[in-house]
């Protein structure tokens, strides 16, 4: 790691989740933590459905030579960061190949078609199955349940965050991620959002 | 003030595309912005009314886009750079001033910036507002990145100041929403005076009054195609016009927009550098002729890139046939021809279709085994999202009691519906409620029309809902209208505190203004009332009280009524994060199945709170997901859904 990243150019990730899971904070603060090693980032993002459950994706371009189009091609995925499982799958089905990594929340929101009965929700057991199938490398934790622990389970996007990094994948640091933090955030709430950070990378 | 307006010259930061255009406007020295919401432009506005404190500049959310433009181009007949933003919906409200505006010209710099949503990812159509800049006759600029975003908007006044007239600035979602790096110029601390002189002669646009006068427009577009023609001739040098790739390409690509960055990395992805040359215009209309001369006689094929209208491909095409003696015959490809979709936006992997096919160059972006296998595990493990109204949202409870009121009422009543968050009861989420949705305004408008064809033996109960933005936007003059004409219909006017689809900003009805000032706010109550309407006003939550206040006002066969329904949206500042109250199911009523209740809170009221436990075969509450409005107790009718109002 560190000089030599990204061995891809561009190297791309995907953040994924249902509306109101925080998933534009996320790829804001994974990308100005990227951007602060002096990499270039470009983040696409479709957050029109964001305030009415719909699916919600952010496209990550890193390179260390020049900006890249907001939208990932085809199965050109090399990362991607789930909030919810299920959105996981829808995903892999566009953007997968069989040298993708993901990370996933287990937690499901349920889509209103398996609320009213029309549909039905996989197991956990075959979505982990499914997304492992489909990756190089998987990952689950269930970051909403650890939000929940300290009090607020919006911090389950900055959980999975600290996950990420713990995994390596991705030249992450804990000061950039204060960093990032301390130009948008109070000195009470980036105490909060370095203690989620740390219960994520401490599940990896 | 976000961070993007406050950096120092030379600092290089990670920002969205809208606050580029904003920083761009900053560094000009724009004096005045004014705009309406819309995805994707409303951030562009947002950000600039952060900084006007700071900045000394005046900024508005006007009450809608027309009067946006009006507000903006005073401040340029006063000497001022100004801005107007809108999304495309919204140059068609202000179309009308713009060719008057454009035929007459401008004095202090002025642009208009529209963000297009190609694909309508958050839009009610899929409109192109390019075609305006060639209609109205007046300069389009496109950029293509990030960068280009903050600069080509810098030099948008520039240009304006030089012609004397109103340039347009066109951006995407693509861009106005994507984030990328942009290192930032000097902000100038200028004073500027405002002063509208009409001292001159009329003829002269710079010091006469602004006089659209009939016997003065031949003289004034005469002067306008005067302004066109310099515009072309400063394209013809502009570094927003850049050719990357080899002297005498196979095959020549011209895009423009976001879809320059789609164009690259396809070319990228096929690895035909040394066969395919990129074009990209930043200025569009009018085209530069001799830079287009200068690369059409080097290649015999031309691919041309963009979304919506197959605007660019049509005049490349007219300015190849003027050029014809000179370069050849051209072979255009693009959308006549169906290498690119005329519908919907673009991305790497079309553009990348359309190259394989021209070059016949095959392309696999993964191996088929992967991609069938994937295909088969999302068919069962990504069940479709639909969109549905948030946990908590008063639409929700709105549309059940209007609903639940015209299933009772039994003569077939329907809701026409206007552009909002509550454009979703047309679908399920709000009980397939609404019967006609289209442009802002609109829901009011066709009412009143249904509502005088009772003497055709229309015998329907006629409802149009709005918003209380769309309100001032543009229902009130369909509202005068109905009253006016006496059509019998019922306004609902769904008053949730702001213009919430788009971020909360303010409008004519709350007490503070964009730059965060305490204003006097205008009660849409007391309006109605002026207009001769019967008003009641209710809370959504209590839906008993609501529903027969529904029945009553459909009993009423005479003119207009109007039912104010408030309650604030649940992502609303005030409200996020606090529950009203604390829910549990009572599993001792709750039956599930056995009921004979056929599950309504989860199958028909489809909160998502609420959950089908499977298990259980019974409801249960996502602690998570519930907001605690307290709604569903309301309705369960075995009693098993149980509020406690939380300290």
């Amino acid at each position: 790691m560190g000089e030599v990243w990204p061995l891809q150019d561009p190297y791309n990730i995907i953040i994924t989740g249902t509306g109101g899971q925080g998933n534009v904070l996320a790829s804001r603060i994974i990308g100005e933590m990227l951007s602060q090693r002096g990499l270039h980032v470009t983040i696409g993002e479709t957050f029109g459905a964001s305030q009415r459950g719909g699916s919600v994706m952010s496209h990550l371009r890193i390179s260390s030579c020049s900006v890249f189009s907001p939208q990932i091609p085809k199965g050109r995925a090399h990362l991607v960061v789930a909030l919810e499982p299920s959105e996981a799958i829808r995903v892999l089905k566009i953007y997968g190949n069989p040298t993708v990594k993901v990370l996933t929340n287990t937690r499901p929101i349920h889509p209103i078609g398996v609320i009213c009965g029309e549909q039905t929700y996989p197991s956990l057991e075959d979505l982990k199955r499914w997304i492992k199938e489909l990756s190089e490398a998987a990952w689950f934790i269930d970051s909403t349940t650890a939000a929940v622990n300290l009090g607020n389970p919006v911090l389950g996007n900055v959980i999975l965050i600290g996950a990420l990094a713990a995994t390596g994948v991705l030249p992450l640091e804990r000061t950039q991620f204060e960093a990032a933090l301390s130009r948008r955030m109070k000195p009470d709430q980036i105490l909060l959002n370095l203690l989620a950070y740390d219960a994520g990378a401490s599940v990896i | 003030m976000s961070l993007s307006m406050k950096a120092q010259e030379g600092a290089r930061m990670l920002v969205m595309g809208n606050e580029a255009i904003a920083r761009g406007a900053l560094e000009a020295g724009v004096r005045v912005a004014a705009g309406y919401p819309g995805t994707p432009s409303s951030e562009i506005i947002e950000n600039l009314a952060q900084a006007s404190k700071a900045r000394n500049l005046y900024v508005e959310w006007s009450v809608n886009e027309k009067v946006a433009l009006e507000v903006a181009s005073a401040a340029s007949y006063a000497g001022l750079r100004a801005l107007a933003v809108m999304k495309m919906v919204g140059m068609n409200v202000a179309s009308d001033f713009l060719l008057h505006l454009a035929q007459y010209g401008t004095r202090g710099g002025m642009v208009l910036v529209s963000c297009d949503d190609p694909g309508a990812l958050s839009s009610s159509n899929e409109g192109d507002s390019r075609p305006y800049a060639k209609m109205m006759e007046f300069p389009l600029l496109e950029p293509g990145d990030f960068q280009e975003a903050k600069d080509m908007t810098q030099w948008a006044f520039d240009l304006s100041e030089a012609i004397s007239n109103v340039v347009m600035v066109r951006s995407v979602t693509r861009l106005s929403h994507a984030s990328g790096e942009v290192v930032m110029g000097e902000i100038p601390q200028t004073q500027v005076r405002a002063r509208f002189t009409f001292d001159g002669p009329l003829l002269n646009t710079l010091t006469g009054p602004a006089v659209n006068q009939p016997w003065a427009i031949r003289e004034f577009r005469r002067m306008q195609h005067g302004k066109l023609k310099k515009a072309a001739e400063l394209f013809e040098h502009s570094p927003f016009n850049t050719y990357i790739g080899p002297a005498r390409p196979e095959l020549l690509v011209i895009t423009s927009s976001a879809c320059q960055l789609y164009s690259a990395e396809a070319i990228h992805l096929l690895g035909a550098e040394r066969r395919i040359g990129l074009l990209k215009l930043g200025t569009t209309w009018p085209l530069p002729l001799q830079l287009l001369e200068k690369h059409l006689r080097l290649t015999d094929k031309v691919l041309v890139v963009e979304e919506i209208l197959p605007f660019m491909e049509e005049n490349l095409k007219a300015a190849a046939a003027t050029l014809a003696p000179r370069i050849g015959v051209k072979t255009f490809f693009g959308k006549a021809d169906g290498r690119l979709p005329m519908e919907s936006e673009l991305n790497p992997d079309l553009v990348v279709a359309a190259l394989s096919g021209i070059l016949e160059v095959p392309y696999e972006s993964v191996p088929q085994d992967y991609l069938k296998r994937a295909e088969e595990i999302a068919a069962a493990g990504a069940p479709v999202r639909a969109l549905t109204f948030c946990p908590g949202c008063p639409h929700r409870a709105s549309f059940w009691s209007i609903h639940d009121a015209i299933q009772m009422d039994g003569r077939n009543g329907f809701v026409c519906g206007d552009i909002g968050c509550y454009a979703l009861a047309a679908s399920p989420s709000g009980f397939d409620t609404i019967k006609t949705l289209h442009s802002m305004g609109s829901g009011a408008g066709l009412a009143s029309g249904f509502g005088k064809l009772g003497v055709f033996g229309l015998t329907q109960p006629i409802f149009a809902v709005c918003g209380d933005s769309t309100f001032y936007h543009a229902v009130m003059p369909a509202l005068v209208n109905a009253a006016h004409n006496k059509a019998n219909i019922t306004l609902i006017v769904l008053d949730n505190g702001g213009t919430a689809m788009t971020g909360f900003q303010p409008h004519p009805g709350l007490k503070v203004n964009a730059a965060g000032e305490e204003v006097p706010p205008l009660d849409i109550p007391t309006l109605c009332r002026a207009m001769g309407a019967k008003v009641e006003v209710c809370d959504p939550f209590d839906v008993e009280d609501t529903r027969r206040t529904f029945l009553e006002m459909m009993e009423d066969q005479q003119g207009v009524k109007v039912v104010v329904l408030r309650q604030l949206c649940a992502l609303s500042p005030e409200k996020r994060g606090k529950r009203k109250f604390q829910m549990a199911v009572d599993h001792e009523l709750c039956v599930g199945q056995k009921c004979g209740c056929n599950r309504l809170c989860t199958r028909v009221f489809k909160c998502p709170g609420l959950i089908w436990d499977r298990e259980r075969q019974a409801a249960r509450i996502d602690e998570v997901i519930c907001t605690g409005c307290g709604v569903c107790a309301t309705l369960c009718p075995a009693g098993a859904l149980k509020r406690r109002e939380v300290e």
